[in-house]
């Protein structure tokens, strides 16, 4: 090969960084995005890492991943399988190897290939025997004595030089995309500014590694992803827990409350409490509390008491809380729960993605308990439905549940960073001043709702709590008929708030042979197969729920005039036993997974195709 | 009393003022009658505006008190009165915020909640109502009952060791703790001012009585006839004395109490020791905690009052510090900040 070397322009591109848990890749890979993301690609990112901290080094147990799809079409998932793997060491190597395409460029760490690092990894031999060097384009890097080399002038011990290893990779990455170094060297100075031995290291490893592939010349091609046509506007990269924790700021502005956010440590929602406790001048109160329990009970407090009031938690977490959301429905207090979906049961897979906190969600508490359950679709969605729960949750005065997961938490994307007069108002309900002693439960006749009185508003004392309310006065009371119509009422307003959402939309036509439906971080993958299947010709349409109780008002009309109707989701089937226990009339099929992996858009055209074939016959 | 405080409305209050419209529906001759009265009768000496004012509760026959207090209130759920409290004074600091909880949903269901909301000083009064059983499930051992005490979930004698609620308070650095009997109006009512007076947790432990399931529980301490010699009334800056006829008092032994008779072997009342409420250290209040009968007099009124600041004054002021620092929040700035770029 020469340096004229075969330059190829390609759409879409899906890259892995793979390394032991203490390599940095989490970081690689976001610069790496970042760097995409300024060069105008769209992309979609993955990070894919162990629960333990970190696992025993080398081991497969400890292999840390970050997979980023980056296009010059618009980009809704991570991608299936990588077309390029960097593995810093065998372990790295063994865990993605099935992920990857046949085919792909497999860079590695050659320092790190010994019998020492092979047995950490639980291997008998070198995994790169066999036919594996005929089926993927290896390139053996000795990436630990070459960042050691670069940095040779440079006053660092030998395990600060060492930790350089992942820019010097990066690097290679970066030469081999053709990507500019800039973004990633104005991270790093700003990241170590108060280091400059650190930046001159990271900086020294990150040109040394992207020259090593610009000399080396093993590369068999280069590639170019132009700039995608995306909207024009101001972008930046966001996560899914960075997009909640924005959300709840602009609820607090657009409603004039203050943020109380009641929240226990739980992977993968923890980052939304670390985010939030950031703006403290917004006069946003976080409040770590002592459990789970005692997050939400301040939040209903706070709530109680005139705030914005949220509760951040994973699955575990949400049935700790169950009983004290049953109180923010007897009470009717605004309060918005955010699960950030797991793999469960119990402690199940703290750091994997999944959708199977639906039913708990829905159905998870004691009595008749209607609350209103959303979800979001992306990274950046997260922002709109963290607003849209928190508009719920004040003006129809109810806990309101949003569902995310750790897929969306994690993964990355861009961001048009909307206009803030955009966004709606959240109108703020105030007690009415009819005659005689105040009633808290005097209900609006349109939407059930009753007012926010809050403590300290004068001449309105009055005593809410768990215990049946009597209607009009919230007094307490035990009369039979009082409690069958304050849980109609109960129901009833929940019910009513369709009214006030968005239609239901359908990604295609209607009437066709198949409609895909999904929900909430089922997105990216389901709405990328549908529109390759669409692009092709086929008669298939997409309906993505958001808004899961109540459904919009449409929904009927939209699951009519298909010949086939398929629910994919990441769970056993919780949507779609919803959706058959209120439309009888239509067989829904299922596609589940539980693997704590998002979707692939490859698994779900295998299941579209025949169902689209069955309906040609 | 003061009629000068921020929280201070028209003077000349009564009881009837902050008597809620509902019925009182406690058995005949629970001590939470006496108890209610007092802290209605406190709040119309200090003039203490309604409005302004929440009680929180939790389950339990306590947690009925805020229905009868014509003020804000939130009757929540088992155990959790000091969370939804500690919402409530974060989210509004201005806001007088009362817990009125029981032994059982304080030191059982909710034991985490009450003692992370002592460890944080936050601003709310805790009234525990502690009968040493549990009340409205009809009968069952609590955290403060005795051990060996028979009670329906308990036919042979239960075998649980027993909270002193004045220890586990103090373990967690309770910055105001206050013991009380439900016999005593007068003792109530100077209580609960100090009590509405102090920043940070006040914590007044009232032992009550529960004349269905365990009824004379507290009588070694209430019975006219036995309590002057079985309680110490603590007094800041007096000598620890007690017996009905004042003769008998606590003096150290070595890393001890020991009960001595004034008069015998020369001891006056100056050898005895003296109470210091406002004393740092948490030593001798935790000595005084463990005292039980019947080696020692059970020792009533404010074993330690000290000024710390309060958690939702640090938060607020965290706050204003930062906003200070950063100017307060613009929303624009904000979701345009990390690395942006155009499109």
């Amino acid at each position: 090969m020469n340096t004229q070397h075969n330059n190829k322009t390609i759409e879409k591109v899906t890259i892995k960084f793979a390394g032991d848990s203490g390599d940095g890749m989490q970081l690689t890979g976001s610069l790496f995005s970042d760097e995409s993301a300024f060069l105008g690609n769209d992309l979609a990112t993955f990070p894919d890492y162990p629960a333990e901290i970190r696992a025993p080094a080398g081991s497969v147990a400890g292999v840390s991943g970050f997979q980023v799809q980056i296009g010059s079409i618009e980009i809704l998932s991570p991608g299936d399988m990588a077309d390029a793997l960097v593995a810093m060491n065998p372990a790295a190597l063994v865990a993605n190897l099935k992920q990857t395409r046949k085919g792909a460029c497999i860079i590695i760490d050659f320092d790190a290939w010994n019998e020492t690092e092979f047995k950490k990894a639980g291997l008998d031999h070198d995994p790169l025997e066999g036919d594996i060097a005929a089926t993927y384009q290896i390139v053996k890097a000795p990436i630990t004595t070459l960042t050691r080399t670069a940095l040779k002038n440079i006053d660092l011990e030998l395990k600060n030089k060492d930790r350089c290893k992942n820019m010097f990779a990066l690097g290679m990455v970066f030469w081999m995309y053709g990507r500019p170094l800039i973004q990633t060297e104005k991270y790093i100075k700003t990241k170590f500014a108060s280091k400059p031995i650190i930046v001159e290291a990271n900086i020294t490893a990150l040109t040394a590694g992207y020259n090593h592939a610009h000399t080396i010349e093993v590369f068999a091609s280069t590639y170019k992803i132009p700039s995608a046509p995306i909207k024009k506007g101001v972008y930046r990269q966001i996560s899914g827990n960075q997009a909640t924790a924005l959300g709840i700021i602009a609820a607090s502005v657009k409603s004039g409350r203050n943020v109380f956010l009641g929240s226990y440590p739980i992977t993968p929602a923890s980052d939304i409490l670390h985010e939030l406790s950031k703006y403290k001048e917004f006069t946003v109160k976080t409040f770590q509390a002592e459990d789970e329990i005692a997050g939400v009970c301040a939040a209903i407090g706070a709530s109680f008491a005139g705030d914005l009031a949220f509760s951040t938690t994973s699955g575990p977490g949400l049935s700790l809380k169950t009983e004290a959301l049953s109180l923010a429905v007897m009470t009717e207090l605004p309060l918005v729960v955010i699960d950030v979906q797991r793999s469960g049961p119990s402690t199940g897979m703290p750091t994997k993605t999944e959708q199977s906190d639906l039913a708990m969600a829905l159905f998870g508490r004691h009595g008749e308990s209607p609350l209103p359950v959303i979800a979001a679709s992306t990274p950046s969605d997260c922002f709109c439905h963290t607003f849209l729960a928190a508009k719920i949750a004040v003006e129809h005065m109810t806990p309101v549940i949003l569902l995310t997961d750790a897929y969306l938490a994690n993964g990355t994307e861009p961001w048009l960073i909307p206009d803030i007069s955009d966004l709606p108002n959240i109108n703020v309900s105030t007690p009415d001043d009819h005659e005689g002693p105040y009633l808290p439960y005097r209900r609006d006749e349109k939407t059930l709702v009753r007012p926010w009185c809050i403590p300290g508003t004068p001449h309105k004392a009055h005593r809410i709590g768990g215990l049946e309310k009597q209607d009009q006065t919230g007094h307490v009371d035990y009369e039979p008929e009082n409690h069958e119509l304050m849980c109609h009422l109960r129901a009833a307003k929940i019910a009513r708030i369709a009214d006030s959402l968005p239609e239901q939309e359908i990604y295609g036509k209607t009437e066709q042979d198949l409609l895909v439906i999904s929900w909430g971080g089922a997105f990216g993958p389901v709405m990328t197969a549908v529109k390759k299947l669409q692009a092709e010709g086929k008669s298939i349409s997409l309906a993505h729920f958001n808004c899961i109780n109540p459904l919009p008002k449409n929904t009927a009309t939209v699951l009519t005039g298909f010949k086939k109707y398929i629910v994919c989701e990441q769970n056993l089937g919780q949507f779609r036993d919803y959706l058959a226990s209120r439309f009888h009339h239509i067989d829904f099929l299922r596609f589940n997974r539980v693997a704590g992996q998002p979707f692939m858009v490859s698994e779900l055209r295998e299941v579209f195709v025949p169902l689209l074939e069955e309906c040609q016959k | 009393m003061t009629e000068t405080k921020s929280n201070t409305v028209a003077p000349k209050l009564s009881r009837k003022d902050y008597m809620s419209d509902q019925a009182v529906k406690w058995c005949p001759g629970c001590g939470d009658y006496a108890i209610l009265a007092s802290v209605q009768n406190t709040f119309a000496q200090l003039g203490k505006n309604r409005d302004n004012t929440v009680f929180v509760s939790g389950i339990g026959c306590s947690s009925r008190f805020p229905y009868y207090m014509n003020t804000y209130g939130f009757h929540t759920i088992h155990g959790r009165a000091a969370a939804v409290a500690t919402g409530i004074k974060i989210a509004n600091p201005s806001l007088d915020v009362w817990v009125a909880t029981g032994d059982g949903d304080s030191f059982s269901i909710g034991g985490n909640h009450f003692i992370h909301a002592i460890r944080r000083n936050i601003g709310i009064k805790i009234l525990v109502f502690n009968n040493e059983i549990y009340g409205l499930t009809k009968g069952q051992y609590s955290p403060t009952s005795k051990q060996g005490v028979v009670t329906k979930s308990t036919p042979y004698g239960s075998l649980d060791r027993s909270f002193i609620p004045a220890s586990l308070a103090l373990g967690a650095e309770a910055t105001f703790y206050a013991r009380v009997v439900d016999t005593n109006p007068k003792h109530m009512t100077e209580i609960f001012t100090a009590a509405a007076d102090h920043k940070g947790t006040a914590f007044v432990e009232i032992l009550q009585n529960c004349v269905i399931f365990n009824d004379k529980t507290h009588r070694a301490i209430t019975d006219k006839e036995m309590r002057d010699d079985n309680q110490l009334v603590l007094e800041h800056g007096k000598p620890m004395i007690f017996g009905k006829n004042r003769d008998k008092g606590l003096v150290m032994n070595g890393c001890d109490f020991k009960v001595v008779r004034l008069g015998e072997d020369g001891i006056t009342e100056n050898n005895l020791l003296v109470h210091d409420a406002h004393r740092e250290s948490l030593n001798l209040a935790f000595m005084l905690s463990r005292l039980t009968l019947p080696e020692f007099p059970v020792p009533l009124g404010i074993f330690r009052q000290v000024a710390r600041p309060a958690y939702e004054e640090q938060i607020n002021s965290q706050i204003q510090e930062i906003k200070n620092k950063k100017g307060a929040g613009d929303l624009k700035r904000l979701l345009n900040s990390g690395g942006t770029w155009v499109v």
